[in-house]
């Protein structure tokens, strides 16, 4: 038996961002459940251990209109994922799903569904929100002080854990000859009293086959971390190069030893995209020529706006950066998004030193500052990559982001996954009837193990 | 309208009777499976029925005397959305119409849920509307004490089918333009919020989820009274009434009398009227498919259907029909095909048949009852029948946004 550590794979469906070309001829509909259903196939196809997907709540806006220079629309996260639970037999399916806008007894009851229908392979991204704008889509609006964010999130999976938890294992008995469908004494009514939540009653749905949806995390703040420390059992990150991905790790580590948990408890799965080349010149050029389809023209130009925080759209791109300085009083003209400069004066001074120094046009600088978390080569490369990573434990694998939709992992499943499988740290099928914790590696669940440290 | 009766077939749990889970066999285990809902609706699918119904509730189950869950009947579900998901890529033509509650939920993802089921069925998705009156379920969510009369809940419930229509109508068609040369992937002037400021609730923006095949599934909603006929000439397209159901009072036939009767009664007439009357007093100018709930046990003889239910309710230790909503039928294929044929003379659009057995009675629905209507001439034959959306096969009239440009709006080709 190899004494490697084995390689885990989540694939990414491709997202309402830049990342994804879809003016590429093979682009197809980012809504029809064909595409879905081959990203998903081919995914199982490639033996990943689980299937990712974002969610929506409101249309990205800039200045004040909604951003159309991206992918737009997509399908709501629990019901999409019902679907492809009818058309795949053993790949997990990981949901983004919010702790803000949703009630926990629903969420914990779409999960258990999601977790019977599919045999035990369903996951939960667990993600927080606390502003307006999302806000005024839903009952309560803007309702949640940013501080209280991880107060609610880290509230809400332990109430949604003692509902999965209420019905025992053997509660649904069908013993027809006595005319009792379930044992009583075997339903927990939850009573729950906490800052965020009062929930009282018996859930509806039976205990589920994992029991617990696999908890995912991706927050990188100081509170995102701790929380996936106490109740994750992935984290989706965002650090993809080698020292800070291992740097990230440790932290975790350290994280989790203060909550009695071990690393073997927590996968790390950093999020990059992958492309790929017959030489490393080859997947250089590929690589090229996709960045300049994910930065068009109006994309450069939208990118300038978020950090000058004012209307460039008569600025040519393929001139030098705009003169005018950014306007930091004005409220932010983008929304929706995460936004990624702290400090909009210094970033714009340093781009323009960048761009001065290495001749660069405007297009040609937001192409290189926006540029992270890639790999580029040749297929062995890559594989080796992946490994390499894995074996000095900066990650226990990958979230494979791809270009296109939903045509842009098959190369990767083609190409890489044969290498992986070849180096003997990649599985070459699924276990039977594995659970989405079991094809993962992981060792039981968070409250188990909980009660075992208390 | 559609010229031939609609069938639509309720499922829940084991069936509608109480007792029916200890006469379903394995399947009595499998409730909360894909395996066996998949079995259930694919049978449907094949024979022809126009939909399936889910039902769904945020309560555990039913109680007992002692105000307990009971746990003589089946208890614990899964959500009727995701199942109707589940099971649509396993199917071709029948409509999936989950039950969605607006009582405690959220409009913006009620709304996209069902316009994802029309994706993913390819315009087969439909809407049971319900309301959630009980203290139970508010105990459960924890956000309002519960106890909300029935004004309350229905006017909430107004303002969600609103609001869940604006989002649906959203997304313009042509929305989505994937211009390259100017490097917009959509015109967002063909994309609107829904502005909705309710007593309610309140949704700002637009749907997440670009228009779906039929733009806005069909509405079913129960009109049992007078209120929830009003309501259904609000916000549904197709109205579902129980006529004749006895409810704790006593049992009747749904066009009157005892069982099936090949009259026109007025237990029929009157249930159609209320929902007519309604529609009237709404000045809406649109005459709705109106189903005829029955709740059925179908036998090989009307004797043979009749001790069966007898020995449902012996196990049950009470009449199923006594409290039923919609009258219970223990009857035979012949007796429904000449009371669907009785509806239908009386103005009813078709049946929506609770079998009080699954599968035993959802299979007699599809591999008898079916057959006979057709050889009745009161349906087409499956292979003869063309595959449409489901507003289509209920005889709704396609849905246009009321967004939509008006012909004087677009560009007249020279």
């Amino acid at each position: 038996m190899s004494t490697k550590r084995q390689v885990h794979l989540a694939a990414h469906f491709p997202g309402v961002n830049n990342t994804t070309v879809w003016s590429d001829d093979r682009a197809e509909s980012q809504i029809a459940f064909s595409s879905f259903e081959h990203f998903a196939r081919n995914a199982e196809r490639g033996c990943f251990d689980f299937l990712f997907l974002a969610e929506g709540l409101r249309l990205r806006e800039q200045k004040g209109r909604i951003h159309d220079l991206d992918v737009v629309g997509r399908p709501n996260t629990l019901a999409i994922l019902a679907a492809l639970a009818g058309v795949t037999s053993h790949i997990g399916l990981v949901g983004t799903l919010q702790t803000t806008f949703n009630e926990p007894v629903e969420l914990a009851e779409q999960l258990a569904t999601l977790d019977h229908l599919t045999d035990g392979r369903a996951g939960w991204n667990v993600v927080t929100s606390s502003d307006a704008f999302h806000g005024a889509n839903f009952r309560r609006g803007g309702f949640l002080d940013h501080a209280d964010r991880y107060t609610r999130a880290d509230e809400f999976v332990t109430l949604a854990r003692e509902l999965w938890d209420s019905w025992a294992p053997d509660a649904v008995v069908a013993d027809a000859a006595g005319g009792v469908f379930a044992d009583r004494s075997r339903i927990r009514d939850v009573d729950h009293h906490g800052p965020q939540f009062d929930v009282r009653g018996t859930f509806p749905v039976p205990r589920s086959p994992q029991r617990h949806p696999v908890v995912v995390q991706a927050g990188d703040s100081d509170e995102g971390r701790d929380l996936a420390a106490r109740q994750a059992e992935v984290v989706f990150s965002l650090h993809t190069e080698f020292d800070d991905a291992r740097a990230f790790r440790a932290d975790l580590t350290e994280r989790l030893a203060r909550v009695g948990r071990s690393e073997d408890e927590l996968l790390v799965l950093p999020g990059a995209t992958f492309v790929l080349g017959d030489t490393a010149a080859d997947a250089e050029e590929r690589s090229r020529a996709i960045r300049r389809a994910q930065v068009s023209p109006a994309t450069a130009i939208a990118f300038l706006e978020q950090v000058w925080n004012r209307d460039l759209s008569g600025h040519d791109v393929d001139g030098p950066l705009p003169d005018v300085e950014p306007d930091v009083d004005a409220e932010t003209i983008t929304r929706g998004r995460v936004r990624h400069v702290r400090d909009p004066r210094a970033t714009v001074q340093a781009w323009r030193d960048r761009a001065d120094a290495e001749h660069l046009s405007t297009r040609d600088l937001v192409i290189a500052v926006s540029t992270r978390g890639g790999f580029v080569g040749t297929p062995s490369h890559i594989a080796s990559e992946i490994d390499r990573y894995v074996q000095e434990r900066a990650s226990d694998g990958f979230v494979v982001v791809p270009h296109t939709n939903p045509y842009g992992l098959d190369e990767f499943v083609d190409r890489v996954v044969p290498l992986l499988q070849e180096r003997g740290v990649y599985r070459q099928a699924y276990d039977d009837g594995a659970t989405l914790r079991s094809t993962l590696g992981l060792p039981g669940h968070v409250l188990d193990r909980q009660e075992v440290s208390a | 309208m559609s010229t031939r009766p609609v069938l639509v077939t309720a499922l829940q749990g084991a069936g509608w009777h109480p007792a029916a889970w200890r006469v379903a066999g394995p399947a009595a285990r499998r409730l909360t499976s894909l395996r066996h809902w998949r079995d259930v609706v694919v049978e449907q699918d094949r024979a022809g029925t126009d939909a399936v119904t889910l039902e769904d509730s945020f309560t555990a189950g039913p109680l007992n005397q002692e105000g307990d869950l009971d746990t003589r009947t089946v208890v614990g579900r899964l959500d009727a959305l995701l199942v109707a998901s589940a099971v649509a890529p396993a199917t071709r033509a029948v409509g999936l119409v989950p039950t969605v509650s607006v009582t405690h939920t959220e409009p913006f993802h009620v709304a996209t849920g069902l316009q994802t089921l029309d994706h993913v069925s390819a315009g087969r998705a439909g809407w049971r509307i319900q309301v959630s009156p009980t203290a139970r379920e508010a105990a459960l969510f924890g956000r309002r004490p519960g106890g909300d009369d029935a004004a309350t809940l229905f006017a909430e419930a107004r303002e969600v089918a609103e609001v869940v229509s604006r989002l649906w109508d959203s997304w313009d068609d042509d929305a989505i333009i994937r211009d390259v040369a100017t490097g917009r992937f959509i015109d967002r002037d063909r994309i609107h919020g829904a502005a909705f400021v309710g007593e309610h609730v309140s949704v700002h923006g637009a749907s997440i989820v670009p228009r779906s095949p039929q733009g806005r599934p069909p509405v079913f909603a129960l009109a049992h009274r007078a209120d929830a006929a009003a309501f259904a000439a609000d916000a549904a397209d197709v109205v579902l009434v129980t006529p004749g159901g006895a409810g704790p009072s006593g049992s009747a036939g749904p066009t009157g009398g005892p069982g099936p009767s090949h009259g026109a009664g007025l237990e029929a007439r009157g249930a159609l009227a209320l929902v007519r009357d309604a529609e009237q007093a709404a000045g809406s100018d649109v005459r709705r498919p109106v189903l005829a709930d029955l709740a059925v046990l179908i036998g090989a003889s009307a004797s043979e259907a009749a001790d069966a239910l007898a020995a449902l309710d012996a196990a049950a230790g009470s009449s199923y029909a006594e409290a039923s909503d919609a009258p219970v039928l223990a009857t035979t294929v012949p007796e429904l095909v000449s009371l669907v044929g009785d509806l239908a003379s009386l103005g009813y659009a078709g049946v929506r048949l609770r079998p009080l057995r699954i599968p035993e009675d959802s299979t007699a629905v599809a591999r008898r009852l079916v057959p006979a209507l057709v050889a009745a001439g009161l349906r087409a034959d499956v292979a003869s029948r063309p595959t449409a959306d489901l507003r289509t096969r209920l005889g709704v009239a396609p849905a246009v946004s009321r967004y939509a440009r008006t012909t004087a709006d677009q560009e007249i080709p020279a």
